[in-house]
Parts: C-alpha cells; sequence; structure tokens
C-alpha cells in the first residue's frame, strides 16, 4: 500500500488529530500528513471538509472522511485483516458502551477545558471545573467496567475509549498548568492516573501528545482569540 | 423473524423525536420489546436508574443491560440483530458518511430550527432561519447527488432515520410557530423525500399523532408571544 493513499489533514496542538494518528498507528497504516495551519485554511481542507472546514480529515483513495471518532471506526473497519489489534470491542454492546462515553467526552471533556482557559475570572471558571471534576469521576466507574481488570479500556491494548479520552490529556495538563488546578487526581481517579501513565507510554502514542511547554505556549493566543470570540457570542 | 430477541424494553416519549428513532428501527427489525411511556416532569425510577448520566429518552434495555443516546442505540439495533434489514450501509467509507450525516442533523440542523421556531424577535429570527436554511441546504445536496430516493439509498437508513425530524416536525414547528423553512422551490429534494418517508409503511405507523404535536406546539409559541 502506496504513501500516498492514505493522506492525513492533521495539526500538531489538535487533541482530534492524534486520535486518527493513534488508530493509524495501531494498524501500522503508513500515510502522508498534511500539516493544517488554518489561518488561513488550505484549499484542501476546504475542498475535504466543506462543511466544517477542521481537522482531521483523512483522506484514502481520493475520498475524505471527516469527524475524528468516525475516522477511527472506518481506519478499524478498513484494516480489519491485517493481524493488528482491533480497536473497537467485538461485542455490540461494548461497542455501544465505547460510543456512548466517547459522544459523552466529546460533549464535555474539552469544551469544559475550552471554557476554563476562556473565561475571564475563578468565579466563571468553577462551573467548568464541577463538569470536569463529575467526567472524572464518572469515567474512572466505566474504566472500572470497561477494562474489566485489564490495562486499557479496550483491555490488553489501546482502544476507542483510550483513545477518545486519552487524546486530551496534553491538554488537560495545559489547563491544569494554567491555573495551578488539577482534576485528574489520584485521591479522585486512582485507575485512571495511572492508565494515563501507561497510555501516554504505549508504542501507539508515544510521542503523539503535544509537548507541553509547545502547547503552553499557543494557549496564549488561543485565549485571544476565544475570548474575542466570546465577547461577540460566538462559539469558541 | 423467528429471532429470539431476548428482553427488550425501550423507554420514550410519544412526542419525542429521538424516540422514535429508536422505535421505527425496531420496527424495521421486527425486535419485539415492552414500551414504557416516560412522564418528564415525573421520571420513573428505572429510567432515573438506566440512565443517570443524561435522564433522558430514548433508552433501550436489553436483557437487563441499558444503552442511551439514539444514534447510539441505533448502530446496537444494526449491529445487535443483524441477520436482517441493515440500518447502516456495508462499506466502511459509506458507514462514514452515514454516520457524519446523522451527527450533522443532530448537532446542527435540529438545534438550529428549534431555535429559529422559538425565536421571537425580528432580527434574530431572521438570522436564525438564515442559519437553520444553511444546515438544511446540506442536506437537500446530499440527496440531489445522490438521486435515490432515501438516504439510503433503496431502503431506509440511518441517515433517514435520523432525518426523520426534517420530515415530520419540522413541518409542524413550521404550522405552529408561523415559519417558512422548507419551502418546494428552496428544497425540493427534501420535500420529495420527506413525501416518501413518512409515507413509508413501518414509518407511516410509528409516528406521534399530528393533532397532539401540533397543539402541543401552538400552545408552546402562543405563551412566547
Amino acid at each position: 500500500m502506496g504513501e500516498s493513499e492514505v493522506k492525513v489533514i492533521g495539526k500538531w496542538s489538535s487533541p482530534y488529530a492524534m486520535r486518527v494518528k493513534i488508530a493509524l498507528r495501531i494498524k501500522s497504516i503508513e500515510h502522508e500528513h498534511f500539516e493544517e495551519t488554518l489561518n488561513p485554511k488550505s484549499d484542501l481542507l476546504l475542498k475535504s471538509n466543506p462543511v466544517y472546514a477542521r481537522v482531521p480529515v483523512l483522506i484514502h483513495h481520493g475520498k475524505p472522511i471527516s469527524e475524528s471518532l468516525f475516522i477511527v471506526e472506518y481506519i478499524d473497519e478498513t484494516w480489519s485483516n491485517n493481524n493488528s489489534p482491533s480497536i473497537l470491542p467485538s461485542d455490540p454492546y461494548d461497542r455501544a458502551i465505547a460510543r456512548f462515553w466517547a459522544t459523552y467526552i466529546d460533549e464535555k471533556w474539552f469544551p469544559s477545558m475550552k471554557s476554563i482557559i476562556t473565561v475571564e475570572t475563578e468565579e466563571e471558571r468553577e462551573p467548568y471545573y464541577k463538569v470536569m471534576e463529575e467526567v472524572v469521576e464518572r469515567v474512572e466507574e466505566a474504566f472500572g467496567k470497561c477494562s474489566k481488570g485489564k490495562p486499557f479500556f479496550g483491555g490488553d491494548s489501546v482502544g476507542f475509549l483510550d483513545i477518545a479520552f486519552g487524546s486530551f490529556l496534553g491538554w488537560l495538563h495545559v489547563t491544569e498548568s494554567l491555573y495551578g488546578r488539577k482534576v485528574l487526581v489520584e485521591a479522585k481517579a486512582p485507575s485512571l492516573v495511572k492508565w494515563a501513565e501507561r497510555f501516554a507510554d504505549d508504542p501507539a502514542v508515544k510521542g503523539l501528545i503535544p509537548d507541553h511547554d509547545k502547547l503552553l505556549e499557543i494557549s496564549k493566543p488561543l485565549q485571544i482569540k476565544w475570548r474575542a470570540l466570546a465577547a461577540v457570542g460566538k462559539k469558541y | 423473524m423467528a429471532e429470539d430477541c431476548g428482553e427488550v424494553q425501550f423507554f420514550g416519549v410519544g412526542g419525542s423525536p429521538y424516540a422514535r428513532r429508536v422505535q421505527i428501527a425496531l420496527k424495521l427489525k421486527g425486535v419485539k420489546y415492552t414500551y414504557f411511556e416516560e412522564d418528564l416532569r415525573n421520571k420513573s425510577e428505572l429510567l432515573l436508574k438506566y440512565n443517570p448520566i443524561y435522564k433522558k429518552v430514548p433508552v433501550l434495555v436489553h436483557n437487563g443491560k441499558p444503552l442511551a443516546e439514539s444514534l447510539v442505540i441505533l448502530e446496537y439495533i444494526d449491529e445487535n440483530w443483524n441477520k436482517n434489514y441493515a440500518i447502516l450501509p456495508q462499506h466502511p467509507y459509506d458507514k462514514a458518511m452515514a454516520r457524519f450525516w446523522a451527527k450533522f442533523i443532530d448537532e446542527k440542523c435540529i438545534p438550529t430550527v428549534v431555535k429559529a421556531a422559538w425565536t421571537i424577535q425580528n432580527e434574530e429570527r431572521e438570522k436564525a432561519i438564515q442559519e437553520a436554511t444553511e444546515a438544511l441546504q446540506f442536506i437537500e445536496n446530499e440527496l440531489k447527488r445522490y438521486n435515490h430516493k432515501f438516504f439510503g439509498g433503496d431502503t431506509i437508513g440511518l441517515v433517514d432515520i435520523a432525518a426523520s425530524f426534517i420530515a415530520y416536525w419540522l413541518p409542524l414547528l413550521e404550522e405552529a410557530a408561523d415559519l417558512t423553512l422548507l419551502t418546494v422551490d428552496k428544497f425540493p429534494n427534501l420535500h420529495k423525500w420527506s413525501q416518501e418517508f413518512t409515507n413509508h409503511p413501518v414509518v407511516k405507523d410509528n409516528l406521534p399523532p399530528r393533532n397532539g404535536l401540533l397543539g402541543f406546539y401552538k400552545a408552546r409559541y402562543a405563551a412566547l408571544k
């Protein structure tokens, strides 16, 4: 399989793009990377994802697929026979549970981080910290049920829910650094704290979590941008 | 359909488009279930037990194992009872597209339409209508591009089921809330698809009564104005 058959439009700082990278690594799929600047948005991105114009996009045999979780499922389904581990569980109920939690995480986790970074005062940040703390509590419980005593949500190897949640570890640490308040702590989530270390060290993930200092650096201009959007009532 | 379904319980609300999605899917698959109509102002113990995160309908419980979120439930129904009637396409690319459009309907189409209906202030309403029109235009273009009877091709699929809101609830909102949105000149393909969809033998018998829903929406609009 030639490299150019699989192309990823991504961005080094994007947790969503990271999901696709991890999935491709699990399946040992070589691909061509296109680093999107988003400012301005490239013609390739606008053509490949006209609805949302956002990363990541996977282009396979010239056909684009958008939305990170759908791309991960596509990767799992397309390269299901090459002796690599499965990304989604095989049992339909377990698959549904994984999808449920991934959707829940997408709804609550990163949006709360963005809000914490965007709002101005400690008082305004408080409700978002509360959301994050609730997510940690629920996902800690979900980990117990999904992993069934094994190292990952997916069992023996990194799976769908590991990817869905773990892709935000870089941004989580930046959010925690910015105001010196941690949410993923041993006291509240002992299993998840250990899981996070295992996840970051896993060969499928190693090197893909963006550098903390680099992410912290771009969080400043992003904060300015998001605050400007919030000021005119737009989604950030 | 001699397949043993196990014990299936389905918690819904008659007027909910999300609950009706699950009902349509169960019917298409011929799955036998026990239905529980919820009163959202007085949620049952069972609902709170089975969906502690969102406390919403629809909820599907299969052999004691609960699931929430309509699109998650639809995929489960398709994968678990997989010997007949495919709701999702076979090919991974087509599956990814179906999931994309179903999610787009939930993230963009439904919220923008609902906002347009319930926004009273003129300028804001115009803006809301514009947003809803843009979202629906994407869906219209998808139908136009493939030129099939349904989003799923010859048969109803995931996107059709997700888009049931557009076929049935949207026109009722238009009528109740004095809203002009899905015009036949701007959306000829959606119009044609809506007719096919709402007249489909399984769908037809599994939509809420028109008058009840219309009355409910009219009362809400009157209260806002």
